[in-house]
């Protein structure tokens, strides 16, 4: 492809869930090394439009484009499985709940992936390992178990998961809102770390002040429609719609 | 209570014991393959496999497995079925101990949170890698205690082949019966040999269970 900026593109995407129209004509693009923030109240469909651009929650209208590649394209069951499959390589997917594999250590959650699927061997998968460990600052748990885990360190356990796969792209959901309060400086850090690194990164949070801090664009989702988009400073200091303005007011009050 | 009765026949139901627990291991194995079979069926994406998968569960947990038994052994041969006693028990009983296993097994695998195979999804992982390398290690720990649930069962119901006359502890026990005329003494040995068995297993599916589990 030509447009080598427009790394992410997301068109017209529209999701029901039986009756429940979730995303109405969503689009979205994302540069590369981009870093998007989605806000929003619970429910508005910040989760399923992330979940969308890795397939997990398929669209039923619309399309979603990788770096040149369409993720959600028509082909036969079989086909479509090998395409996903490669498309899912490229996307880290970090959840609020982690989702660590609690009967692997810390070690083996970072390298199953990499060994399974790039067939890469016991001493690269080890350096990985290492490498991808020190950088969430984890490689001294690097043989525990999740369950000896606190969540900020799971969290970023999971997070060096996703970059063991070298992806493209990461997208986080609501990554630190099942943290205790004083473990989500730990976990945001490493994703500071990764802005600096210039990840790019669609961000799903309730944190304003971290948005406002690492994102080059922030969207407002409302009952499935973008209601405004715009860099930080502009759409938290002088957002244009009624809509934002009323969400941002309730959010700020509830942090204080 | 004759004691030194118990003590005379005692050797040949411990003989018969030995029956009884052969049929046990295979009637286990027979039922661990059926229920991965059934298990596999019921969680398929095919809607065909799912159906025969539920039938199965149904038709041999809904009817006795003496029925099923009996079908098998004395109305096998009516449709080209020639079984002797001990094939036709470990079948019947195997295939009747897998229905309640599928049961088990799905149910193992569909405790595991949604958000493993998700997990394993967005890596990269296909449909089966996600399965064997996520879902099963996981499942196969929570399916051990029920399993040994079933195998407690299963053991106790290899006594059914005792109607088909196959000789093991119960049938053994009937027929001192015939030549003593003290079921007391007899029943009370061939339960005492069933406990034990049933005991020492038990003991190996806690140690299993402990071994298994993730620390
Ligand atoms: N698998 C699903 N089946 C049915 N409804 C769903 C499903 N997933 C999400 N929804 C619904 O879609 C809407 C948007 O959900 P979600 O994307 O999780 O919102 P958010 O992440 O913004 O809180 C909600 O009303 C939710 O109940
Ligand atoms: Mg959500």
């Amino acid at each position: 492809m030509t447009e080598q900026t427009d790394f992410v593109e997301i068109r017209h995407a529209q999701k029901s869930f039986g009756t429940l129209e979730v995303l109405k004509d969503i689009n979205l693009t994302v540069r590369r090394g981009q870093i998007v923030g989605i806000i929003g109240s619970s429910g508005s469909g910040k989760s399923t439009l992330l979940r969308a651009i890795n397939d997990l929650d398929p669209l039923t209208g619309g399309e979603i484009w990788l770096d040149g590649v369409q993720v959600n394209k028509k082909l036969p069951h079989r086909q479509y499985e090998k395409h996903i499959n490669a498309m899912r390589q490229q996307v880290g997917m970090v959840f609020q709940h982690f989702n660590l594999f609690p009967h692997m250590t810390a070690r083996e959650n970072v390298t199953m992936a990499p060994m399974l699927l790039k067939k890469i061997s016991r001493e690269e998968a080890d350096a990985l390992a290492r490498e991808q460990l020190d950088k969430v600052g984890m490689l001294n748990r690097i043989d525990y178990y999740p369950s000896q885990l606190s969540g900020g360190q799971k969290q970023r356990v999971a997070i060096a998961r996703a970059l063991a796969m070298k992806p493209k792209l990461m997208l986080f959901d609501e990554a630190t809102s099942a943290l205790d309060p004083e473990l989500v400086e730990e976990v945001n850090m490493v994703m500071k770390q990764l802005a600096e690194e210039h990840m790019t990164m669609i961000i799903v949070t309730h944190e304003m002040d971290f948005a406002a801090s690492v994102c080059d664009r922030v969207l407002f989702m409302d009952k499935g429609v973008v209601v405004e988009e715009g860099p930080p400073e502009v759409l938290f200091r002088n957002p244009a719609k009624e809509r934002t303005r009323e969400f941002l007011r309730k959010h700020l009050e509830g942090a204080k | 209570m004759d004691l030194e009765l118990m003590l005379k026949v005692y050797p040949f139901f411990l003989q018969a014991a030995w029956v009884t627990i052969l049929l046990s291991v295979l009637t286990a194995l027979l039922g661990l393959i059926c229920g991965t079979l059934g298990a596999a069926a019921r969680l398929s994406r095919f809607a065909v496999l799912r159906f025969l998968g539920a039938a199965y569960v149904s038709v041999f947990r809904g009817t006795p497995a003496l029925i099923q038994l009996f079908i098998l052994y004395f109305g096998g041969p009516q449709v080209g079925i020639q079984l002797d006693a001990f094939q036709a028990g470990v079948i019947g009983l195997g295939i009747n101990a897998g229905a309640y296993m599928t049961e088990t097994i799905r149910g193992a695998i569909i405790a595991i949170d949604k958000g493993q195979r998700e997990a394993a999804r967005t890596l990269g992982l296909s449909r089966w890698q996600a399965t064997y390398k996520v879902i099963l290690p996981q499942a196969a720990r929570l399916m051990v205690r029920p399993l040994g649930v079933n195998l407690n069962m299963l053991i106790k119901a290899t006594a059914l082949v005792a109607a088909i006359s196959v000789v093991e502890l119960t049938y053994t026990a009937q027929r001192y019966i015939g030549s003593t005329y003290k079921p007391f003494e007899m029943f009370l040995l061939a339960g005492l040999l069933y406990m034990i068995i049933i005991y020492v297993t038990g003991r190996g599916v806690a140690w299993l269970d402990r071994r298994v589990q993730i620390t």
